[in-house]
């Protein structure tokens, strides 16, 4: 699982359009494998959003979010130096951060 | 020398009450409902909105953007743009899936009420973008047909 968090963010006439795209299986825990047993679910279930440690934006999560999810969405204002930190948290107890600073 | 400190403390109190309660704490809007569990795992549309709390009313000043045809169900794009004042949630929901509720987004006040993201679609079936504004919940609907079913099944 533990690819990188990959963000972008991008101020635009008073917008900060952010765009990240996670690395995570997304298991629903309805495929079958290829011995043919149920693969168990493992998927996001939490994610939030913070600028300067305020949050921003928080999702609930099942597991029909696509493999390796990819989320965009804009947050009003923001300037340079601000502080973005998106983090998840999947239903088996893990969780990845990753931090970038707006330019 | 105790009547300062007593003065203080009342003074901070009433302090972060104020800050607490003023609109420059976002972290109140966010924190408000926790996961929901039963809507999550409820497997049909009427399910989930008995979960939800309701039926959504249809409305038109919900932009949803699918695709007509999605090539592969596993990784179908889509965004919701909000229209209602208030949008306080942006809830995706998938018709013909197991468990049609696929994820709800909190928008707080510093963000604007859209959100574009990639859902599994199992198979051709109406998508719908449900939107709380104001403490109501209002929907719009979208058809996708799906040539590769998208649970993996």
């Amino acid at each position: 699982m533990a690819g990188k968090m990959r963000i972008r963010a991008t101020l635009k006439d008073g917008v900060t359009v952010v765009k990240v795209l996670m690395a995570h299986p997304m298991e629903t825990g309805l495929r079958k494998g290829p011995d043919g047993k149920l693969v168990p679910a493992h998927h996001i279930t939490d994610v939030t959003a913070t600028l300067n440690d305020k949050p921003v934006m928080q999702a609930y999560w099942g597991g029909a979010v696509s493999q390796n999810p990819f989320i965009e969405f804009e947050i009003n204002g923001g300037a340079a130096g601000d502080k973005l930190v998106v983090s998840w948290k999947d239903n088996l107890g893990e969780s990845q951060a990753e931090e970038v600073t707006l330019k | 020398m105790k009547s300062n400190r007593r003065r203080f403390l009342t003074l901070s109190l009433a302090a972060v009450s104020t800050l607490a309660s003023s609109a420059l704490w976002p972290l109140r809007v966010l924190a408000a409902a926790a996961r929901p569990e039963d809507a999550f795992t409820a497997k049909t549309l009427d399910e989930v909105y008995k979960a939800l709390g309701g039926k959504p009313t249809p409305s038109k000043d919900i932009e949803f953007k699918t695709p007509d045809i999605a090539e592969n169900g596993a990784v179908v794009p889509i965004s919701v743009t909000s229209k209602l004042p208030n949008t306080e949630q942006i809830m995706v929901l998938i018709e013909k899936n197991p468990n049609p509720l696929a994820s709800i987004f909190s928008i707080s006040e510093g963000m604007a009420p859209k959100i574009s993201t990639r859902v599994k679609v199992a198979q051709t079936g109406q998508l719908v973008a449900v939107v709380k504004a104001g403490g109501k919940l209002y929907s719009t609907s979208s058809e996708t047909k799906v040539t590769l079913g998208g649970c993996g099944g």
